[in-house]
């Protein structure tokens, strides 16, 4: 059950909206963020706040790469997989990172800080290979950097 | 002789910059920001903006380069209802980010635009659509709107001239066919962003059945320019006669310099790359590019000099698309390279359509493969044959995709043939 001033602020953005779906995104996004992952109580909860089914909610869930139907950990690292990257050592970078963090691509650290995932372009193709970690882009990444951001985030409080 | 024209070179997007942050709204309107939009209200009809955006030969700069003004005079007049503007900022094309850049720096730019874009165009409500991953240029576009609000240039009645304005902001989750303009007002109405079909076309029967208007961020971003300069003074910014305005060229890849650069349009390809590129980077040498993003075909050594204009790039057998430049040097292998965007446009295809679910992940199968050293005698005509056949998909993603291996089979057919027969890449252990 989502906390009553979310609700009220998520039934807020419902009201601007032209029609309620129009805020679909907008409502998966702030509950993936309360929970983590879109559950499958946030489909449903969703799916009550916009006047939709659980089944449209889904469908819509599915559909987009940063909308999480299975749990994450507490950062994501997307790993840029497009062309720009893939030219400058992405797919190097995406090797390291698995090695660093001791799982695979699609899996969660054993403590459960990080999930790693490749991703479609990140628009930093200047900055290749680049990298985005929960929402802040990081460009130009060399291995012992990445070691470096995931030290500090690892460290940060949640 | 390069160096003199780079330097003085007109700028009409990148004119206001400022290094590392944002140019302040106080800062634009120093500059002569909203000059243009207090001007048009005052003293033309919307016909009038209309008509110089006609004038000004703009092409529109999200890919497909369909004249803009045009575009707008598609939308039926006296219709009764509400009507539509969105700008399209779902900047999901590999290898460009131009427009993340502009909103970076510049946010203002685009606010203006589409003040006047909506004057021209009788809208009332309009909407930037904007991808996932953008958060800074999100963060920087909402302070320039409060900014424009605050100022009276947006919202009811601006400046007394009975026009009003809300302009609302979407961040989407990220999805590549998003893009598509029909897919993106069915992403925007919260309906998953399959393609519609056209016609009805969007100027007709868009947002929510209403007659829209869906231009891409760097179109905008130049309306105020061709309202403050004029269209004649604002095409010839280009740098040959056929061409109009300037272009965001973002580069990317195997180059000193791989940065956004505001540049005439029609500048010569190789000029680019030896200009404000700073040329190769040392120890590589041109092998080829992508000009306009992840859906054009390769151009070669042999393009060296061809004006980067719409025109001319297609006369070359590519797109301008979006003026991201992806450059690769001679270590690079064009199958794997070709490999790599295909798996990208498999993975984004929409599955509404069966050219496009069911082709691409079987091209993709086929040169990986001829990449893998199994490539067998017949797989270079599967692959021209499937050129050919996804054509005829429901929407442009399909025949975008195809564009590269279409750009594979014109100028590396020999790259490939050489897979099939060594059995094994030749390019292994050479790439960065």
């Amino acid at each position: 059950m989502i906390p009553e001033p979310l609700k009220n602020e998520l039934q807020r953005r419902v009201a601007q909206a032209v029609t309620n779906r129009e805020a679909a995104v907008d409502v998966m996004k702030e509950l993936q963020r309360h929970y983590g992952w879109l559950t499958d109580e946030a489909v449903e909860e969703a799916a009550e706040l916009l006047s939709l089914t659980p089944l449209q909610v889904e469908e819509l869930a599915t559909f987009y790469e940063m909308i999480y139907r299975r749990p994450v950990g507490r950062y994501v690292v997307h790993v840029c997989d497009s062309i720009s990257c893939w030219n400058m050592g992405g797919e190097t970078l995406l090797t390291q990172l698995e090695k660093l963090l001791g799982t695979k691509v699609g899996g969660t650290t054993a403590d459960g800080d990080f999930t790693l995932l490749p991703c479609s372009c990140l628009g930093n193709c200047g900055n290749a290979p680049a990298v985005m970690v929960g929402e802040r882009q990081f460009g130009r990444v060399l291995p012992d950097q990445i070691q470096f951001i995931l030290s500090e985030l690892r460290s940060s409080n949640p | 002789m390069l160096c003199f024209r780079i330097l003085f070179m007109e700028q009409v997007l990148f004119k206001h910059n400022r290094p590392g942050r944002m140019t302040t709204f106080d800062e634009y309107r120093s500059e002569g920001g909203f000059v243009a939009l207090a001007r048009a209200l005052a003293g033309m009809s919307p016909d009038e903006v209309q008509q110089a955006v006609i004038d000004s030969g703009m092409r529109g700069r999200g890919g497909a380069g369909f004249p803009t003004g045009k575009k707008w005079s598609f939308v039926p007049r006296n219709l009764p209802g509400p009507r539509y503007l969105i700008c399209n900022c779902d900047e999901m094309e590999p290898g460009t980010y131009k427009d993340r850049v502009l909103l970076e720096r510049n946010p203002h730019l685009l606010v203006e635009g589409m003040a006047l874009a909506c004057y021209a165009l009788g809208v009332q409500h309009a909407f930037i659509f904007i991808r996932r991953g953008y958060e800074q240029a999100a963060d920087n576009l909402r302070l320039a709107v409060a900014a424009a609000h605050g100022a009276g240039f947006l919202g009811e009645n601006v400046r007394g001239s009975g026009f009003s304005l809300e302009l609302d902001i979407h961040q989407s989750a990220g999805r590549y066919i998003c893009g598509e303009e029909t897919a993106l007002i069915n992403a925007l109405e919260g309906i998953r962003a399959n393609p519609r079909a056209k016609p009805p076309f969007p100027a007709v029967k868009g947002l929510w059945g209403q007659p829209t208007v869906v231009n891409n961020v760097e179109t905008l971003a130049n309306i105020p320019s061709i309202i403050n300069g004029g269209p004649a003074w604002w095409k010839g910014l280009a740098a040959t006669p056929e061409a109009a305005g300037t272009k965001l060229f973002c580069i990317s890849g195997h180059v000193v310099r791989p940065e956004c650069f505001e540049l005439p349009l029609g500048m010569k390809l190789g000029e680019i790359i030896d200009g404000p590129c700073g040329g190769m980077r040392p120890g590589s040498t041109f092998k080829a590019c992508i000009p306009g993003g992840a859906s054009t075909p390769y151009l070669t050594k042999l393009h060296w000099d061809v004006p980067m204009d719409f025109d001319p790039v297609a006369k070359a057998g590519s797109r301008l698309g979006t003026g991201g430049i992806i450059v690769f040097d001679q270590s690079t292998c064009m199958v794997a390279a070709t490999l790599n965007l295909i798996r990208f446009f498999a993975r984004e295809s929409c599955g509404w359509c069966t050219p496009c679910r069911e082709g691409l992940p079987f091209v993709r199968h086929i040169l990986e493969r001829i990449e893998a050293g199994q490539g067998q005698a017949g797989d270079i005509d599967i692959l021209r044959e499937h050129v050919r056949l996804l054509n005829h998909a429901f929407c442009a993603l399909a025949p975008g995709a195809m564009g590269p291996v279409d750009g594979l089979l014109n100028h590396f057919e020999d790259e490939l043939q050489e897979h099939i027969t060594a059995q094994r890449c030749p390019f292994e252990g050479t790439h960065s």
